[in-house]
This record gives structure tokens, sequence and C-alpha cells, in this order.
């Protein structure tokens, strides 16, 4: 398992570099000067030219971007042009934000996602299935941006019973950090859930029509046994890939809903730091969720191994 | 549902609410919704609107406007102009110490000065040129020399240019003063978490404490709206400014909720570019005629109904019409297709002319041009809409690649900073690239005229010229609207956009 992982590392490193690359140019090509959008109404050409200077923006790509490799290895990601702070500590205030959102969106989706594929696919063909479908579809469908609006709307605005957006948290007060990321992570969950259960459905289907299920239940096994322990045993390879990566997606940010419900995570830092051209927190954040998305990999790898032993003859 | 708007109602509410604040202070936290975020918390550095906000609870300055933009005393008590108009010589308030304990007097007012024009970083260079030393006269006064008579300089005072901070911290923080900003306010810094909250808790060595009369108040960015409302509906926040015109009747529909509006300082409108580059030697950029045509061909007022339920305020000049910088002779155009359509033929384009307009890619602009555009349409003008991002349209702006702009300003309290940086040949702002030697002249001479009359004087004299010329098709003038839990009272409506906490109370 050491080897297989060790190569999966290997593997990792140069997607990494080509990641860092390609973050790097595709900013560099958009239009638009991140000093005149960070002078706003205050355009002062000597001011900007001192600021281009500090920056380093005058120097040729190629050493601004070797600069800005370097300095990230050694844990220097650069300073926010707009807010001065260093690009480490904004990143440091927003992790704990966005894996507690992400974390809760995937319990969310878990919860209705999985056990609503197992039972579809259990009773493929009925009623329940086809309901479970439609469930499914309308938690795909529905924008995030709408759903979000409507439970603020209802749940807060109506009958208050949940803050209607901000963050607290964990470590200053628990039970208020989680009442208010409950519907932005339910908003994110519910349409996760729908990939989830449609996932869960086709490895179920696949699963309960092979031979060892028809043998299971030839032995006399309860079916609640044949399904749960021999069917969906086998069916979580592609649960679990498909986790890890909804995961990855999760921590590189939710865009639309930090947005609505003025969550201060990784999505939301993104935007307007694009927006702002505040490269070096673009580039800081790009490369730190890309590092994310591919250790969640490595994880998804590590499950298979503890989930199928045909594995670990290799 | 009470609508304050900057009167002698207005003054004369706050006035009652100071001597409530007398009574008592509440241990609350005051939570205001902001539209954005600010950007780094240093007075000299600073760009942004809401970071202005922020500092009108965190930094005193020198000098602090009424709603109706007289200039009145805030850390300086009283000011003299010399004779010539050269020196100004300033009493400052006694016994009054910054956050970090560091006392106020004549020497912090000069180190601050100095640190404005010299720090590479300031952004308060070009407002505070016209100071060339200053020199304390005593503890609590100082002389602020000038190279030449500045009419502009109270007002720069009475902005972040005159912004006091700390000059203990400001000495050991250098450029990094803004992570932990140290000045005189009512209000200290107390924590920031970008994108999520500042928070200020209450000085409690504050000069007018007893105006004061929040423990804490915190900034929230929630950039969106409609969520910006729901917030303070649900409690979540006790007050928001800039709520969008559109939501006003709900707002005021609301009996939790209560309205207060002004008519800001800024304009919208749209910039041609008339010699900026190759691209300024365009029809439009070459015949004023054609943007006469266009301005005849909008009408402004069912502008303001359309996209803002009536909302704004129509404008034709960089001041609004209820400023009295306002040049009279020159009200507010009636739409009028018929003399659009004339002006088009005698510019030699009978059959009509497109016109290429770039737009930020954001609901309120792209609404407007596309109203313009049908306005503009029965003219015979084809408005072409290039909805670009922000920073990109900047750019394009500021490079001369484009043949009008729909771009505004957030304005100023000096009617200089409204016009002069646009309009005067090779001003900084000046990315229509207009020039006209009379123009020059009367926008320089308002700025150093002594009287009030003079300078109106120059403006209109600058107006009549920009009227006729139409580098700027000045279109509306956007109107804060700010929505606060109906506890709050004393709130006043200021035309800056501010909010200014003197007095303001929560009654249960």
């Amino acid at each position: 398992m050491l080897l297989f992982l060790s190569r999966r590392v290997l593997i990792a490193l140069p997607t990494i570099l080509l990641i860092s690359v390609f973050v790097f140019a595709l900013q560099k090509l958009l239009p638009g000067d991140p000093l005149l959008v960070l002078a706003g109404e205050e355009r002062d050409p000597a001011v900007l030219e001192l600021l281009r200077e500090k920056y380093r923006l005058n120097d040729p790509l190629v050493v601004q971007y070797f600069t800005w490799v370097t300095n990230a290895l050694t844990g220097d990601l650069g300073i926010s042009l707009r807010t001065n702070q260093p690009v480490t500590e904004l990143m440091l205030q927003k992790l704990p934000v966005t894996l507690q959102l992400a974390a809760m969106s995937m319990i969310f989706a878990l919860v209705i996602g999985v056990p609503a594929g197992i039972l579809s696919a259990y009773k493929k063909g009925t009623v329940t299935d086809y309901i479970a479908n439609i469930v499914a579809l309308s938690g795909l469908s529905i924008p995030n941006f709408w759903l979000g609006i409507m439970l603020i709307l209802l749940v807060s605005v109506k009958w208050q019973l949940l803050p209607a957006s901000g963050y607290v948290p964990l470590s200053e007060d628990f039970g208020q950090s989680i009442r208010t990321m409950l519907m932005p992570s339910f908003v994110l969950g519910t349409a996760l859930a729908a990939t989830m259960m449609r996932h869960t459905r086709s490895a179920m289907l696949g699963v309960l029509s092979a031979d060892y299920v028809r043998t299971a239940r030839a032995k006399g096994l309860t079916e609640r046994r044949v399904v749960l322990k021999h069917a969906f045993r086998n069916a979580l390879t592609p649960i679990v890939t498909l986790t890890a990566l909804l995961f990855g997606e999760l921590v590189a940010g939710a865009v639309l809903t930090e947005q609505i419900f003025t969550i201060p995570g990784f999505g939301k830092m993104v935007v307007d730091a694009v927006f702002n051209r505040d490269y070096a927190v673009v580039q800081g954040i790009v490369l730190v969720t890309a590092v994310g998305f591919i250790f969640m990999n490595l994880v998804a790898d590590a499950l298979y191994f503890i989930l199928n032993p045909r594995l670990r003859g290799q | 549902m009470t609508l304050l708007k900057p009167t002698l109602m207005a003054a004369l509410l706050s006035a009652t609410a100071l001597g409530l604040a007398a009574t008592g202070a509440s241990a609350k936290d005051l939570r205001i919704g902001l539209q954005s975020d600010a950007d780094v918390l240093d007075p000299d550095q600073s760009r942004t609107f809401v970071g202005r906000i922020v500092y009108t609870s965190l930094c005193d300055k020198l000098v602090d406007i009424t709603p109706d933009l007289e200039i009145i005393p805030q850390l300086a008590t009283a000011w003299q102009l010399s004779e010539d108009g050269t020196t100004i010589t300033m009493q400052l308030r006694e016994g009054v110490v910054f956050h970090d304990g560091t006392p106020f007097n004549a020497e912090a007012v000069a180190a601050n000065i100095e640190r404005s024009k010299t720090l590479d970083e300031s952004r308060r260079k070009s407002e505070l040129a016209s100071v060339s030393s200053t020199e304390v006269t005593g503890e609590y006064e100082i002389k602020l020399h000038l190279a030449g008579p500045d009419a502009t300089l109270m007002a720069q005072l009475a902005d972040r240019a005159g912004m006091m901070i700390s000059p203990t911290a400001a000495a050991a923080a250098g450029a990094d003063f803004g992570l932990n900003p140290v000045c005189s306010g009512p209000y200290s810094f107390s924590e920031r978490v970008a994108q999520d909250k500042i928070v200020l808790k209450r000085f409690p060595d504050y000069w007018n404490a007893d105006a004061i009369s929040f423990d804490s108040v915190t900034f929230l960015p929630i950039p969106d709206t409609t969520v910006r409302l729901a917030n303070l509906q649900s409690g979540d926040i006790d007050m928001l400014e800039r709520l969008a015109a559109t939501d006003l009747a709900q707002a005021k529909g609301d009996a939790n909720i209560t309205v207060a509006e002004a008519v800001s300082l800024g304009y919208q409108g749209i910039t041609f570019n008339v010699g900026n580059g190759a691209k300024g030697d365009n029809p439009w950029g070459n015949d004023k005629r054609l943007r006469q045509a266009f301005s005849y061909a909008v009408d402004r007022e069912a502008l303001n109904q359309v996209v803002f339920e009536g909302a704004a305020a129509a404008g034709n000049q960089p001041f609004p019409p209820n400023s009295p910088w306002y040049d009279a002779a020159f009200p507010v155009p009636q739409r009028d297709v018929a003399k659009a359509k004339e002006l088009l033929a005698e510019a030699g384009y009978p059959d009509g002319l497109e016109l290429e307009v770039q737009v930020p890619n954001t609901t309120v602009p792209l609404q407007l041009m596309q109203v313009v555009q049908a306005m503009a349409a029965e003219a015979g003008i084809t408005v072409k809409i290039v909805s670009k991002e922000f920073a990109t349209l900047l750019a394009d702006q500021s490079a001369g690649d484009y043949t009008a702009s729909q771009i505004g300003w957030s304005g100023r309290v000096d009617p200089d900073g409204n016009i002069h940086g646009f309009v005067t040949t090779d001003a900084g702002l000046n990315d229509a690239k207009f020039s006209n030697a009379e123009v020059d002249a009367a926008l320089n001479a308002a700025r150093i005229a002594p009287t009030t009359e003079e300078r109106k004087a120059s403006y209109d004299a600058a107006s009549a010229i920009l009227n006729d010329e139409l580098p700027l098709v000045y279109l509306y003038h956007e109107t804060w609207i700010w929505a606060l839990n109906s506890k709050i009272k004393g709130f006043t409506a200021y035309p800056d956009g501010m909010i200014r906490l003197e007095g303001v109370t929560w009654s249960e």
C-alpha cells in the first residue's frame, strides 16, 4: 500500500507544478490592470508606478512566476494587494470556514443521497424509485441561489428560526455556529445528494444482480443483510470516489452559496480576488485547493485498500 | 414609517437625539450591513467608499461637514485664513487622546500631514498638494502654510486627508498601519476578519463620549442586496447602507424598518472619448452635435422612474440639482427626439448612427443602458452595448480603447473633486482627454477663488462650455438609501453616504 501511495504522490507533484503555471498564466491573460482597480477613484500615476515596483509587477513574467513559486515553497504566498494581509493568514482564516461548510454539506448529501440511492435501486421500477428520482432531479435542477434566498426569506425572515447569513466560528459559539451553517449546508448538500443518489443507485443496481447476491439470498439470509452487508459494501467503491471528489470540490469553495449566505470562505475570497485582480490571493487559493483536491484523491485511494481486499495483493 | 431627509428636520431630529444619548449608553453591539468589504484600514492608503464608512466611527478628522456640506469643527475647533489666502491657522481641541493613549496636539497634526504627504503608498498626496509646510505655534495651535490659495483644502480635511492617526502607532507600524489602525474616533479597532466582519469597540476616553451609545459596532459586508435586507428583517443586523431602489417599497412597507435617504454627491453618466488615442478620432468624439443629439434623445426622468422607481435624481451636471453648486441656467433638459434627429442630420447623419457604449456587467448599469438604448433608437441612434467586467472596462477606458463608457463618480464634498480631474487638460481622471483652455482657466480659478460666490461664477463659466461640448453626458445622481431597525433613533442622512453614530441611540 505504501508503494502504491508513494507512486500516487509522485504523480501528484508534476500535476501541482502544472497547475501553478496554469493559474499564473491564466491570470496574466485576463485583461485589466490590478493597480487601476486597486486605485479606484484615486489614480495618482506616481503612486501607481511605485506600487507596481513594490509588488514587482514590472518584472518579466518568468521572473514573477519564479519569485512566487520559490516564496510559496517556503510557505510565503505573498500579500493581498487589496487588504495588505498575508495570503497565508487570509487562507488560515478561511480554511476552517470552508472545511466546516464542506463537512456539513457532505453530511446532508450522504444522509439523504445514499439511503435514497439504495432504496431506489432495491425498489427499481416502483413508485418509490420514481419518487426518489424526481426528488433527486429537483435537487439538481433547483439553482442554489434561488433555494438559498427562498430559505432565508422563509426560515429567517418569516419564521425567524435561523440566522439569515454570516458565520460564527465553532470555537466561539458551537451551537450558533452550527445553526448559522445549517441552511447553506442544506442548500449545497441537497444538490450533491442528487448526484450521490444517482451514483449509489447505479452502483447498487450493478451489484444487486451479481451472482454472489443471488447466492446470499439462496443461503436464506435476510434481505436486510443481503442488501446492506453484501451488496452495499461492494457498491461503496464508486461512492467513496465520488465523496472524495465532491468534497474536494466543496473545499475549492461553493461560490454562489457563500455569496448568498455571506460565508467568508474560499469561494467568496477567490471570486472577489479575481474581480479585484488580486493576483497573489487567487494564485494562493487555487494552488492550495488543488493540493487539497489531490490529497482527497489520495485519501480515496487509501480507502479503496481498506474496502477492496483484492487491491491489497498488488 | 419615517423618511429622513438632509433638511432642517433631520438636523432637529439629531439635535433631539443628542439630548437623548446623554441619558445613558446601551450595552448593545450595533451591527451594520455594508455592500462590500473595506480595503486596507489606513486613511492614508485607503481607497474605498465602505472604508470611509468604517473610518467615520474609527478616526476623527480635523473638521467635519453638516448635511448641507458646511464645514464644522471636529478635532480643530476654529481656523482662520490669512489675508493672502496662503496660511491657515488652526486651534485644536484640548484633552483628546488617541486609542493608544498618545495625546492629540499640534505635533500630532504635523506628523499626520507629513505622513500623508510623504508615505510612499499615500493616496492623499494630491489632496494635500497645496500644503507646503506646517508650523507648530503652540501645544494646540498649528499653521498650515500653503503654496498658494486653495479653496478645496478644508473639504479635503473633512475626509481622509484630515483623519488623525496616532503618530506613535504610525511610526511603529509604517505602511502596515492598516492591519491595526489606531485613531482617536469614538470607537477603537478591535478585530477584522476579511470579508466577514470589522469589529470596533467603544473608546471610553473619547472626547465626546456622551454622544456615543453603543458598546461596539460590527460592520458586516453582505454584497447581495436582497440578503442584506433579509438580514435586517430577521434582526441579524440593525441597519444597512445602499438599499436597492427596487427594494425601497418593501422596506417602507415593513413597520419594523425605518428608511433614510439622501441624494449623493456623485453622478452617473456616459463619458465620450473625444481625444484619448486613435479611438478618440470617431464621429462621436469629433462632433459635439452628435453628443448633443444623444443627450436630447434620453429622457432622464423616465430613466429614473424605470430603473430606480424614482428613487434617484435625474441630472445633467457634475453636481445634483439640489446642490448649491448646480448651475440653474442649465436645468435638466427635457427629452426632444425631433431636436436630436435634427442635430444628427446637421452633423451629416440623417439616417442615424451607431454608438458603442461599454458598460459594467452588473445589473443596474445594464438595465440603465438598455433603457437608454430604447430611447436613443427612437432618435435614430443605435446604441450597441458592450458589457465588460469592471476591471477590464476601467483599463480600456484609461487606455482610450472605447468610444463611450458608462461610468460614474462617488462624489466629493468640494465641487472641485467632481469636475476638475475629469475635464481639465491632462488631469488624472480625464479619460475622455477633453481639453479646453477656457474650462481649464475657469476650473483653476475656482480652486483659488477666496469666496463662494466667485467660485460659483467660475464653475458656472465652465458649466456653460461643458453643457455645450458634452464630453460627459450626465444622466442621474444616485440616492443613498439606508434601512434601519425602527428602534434606532437619531440617525441623520448625509449626502456623503457616511454613517455618523454620534447621537444615534437604541430604544427598546
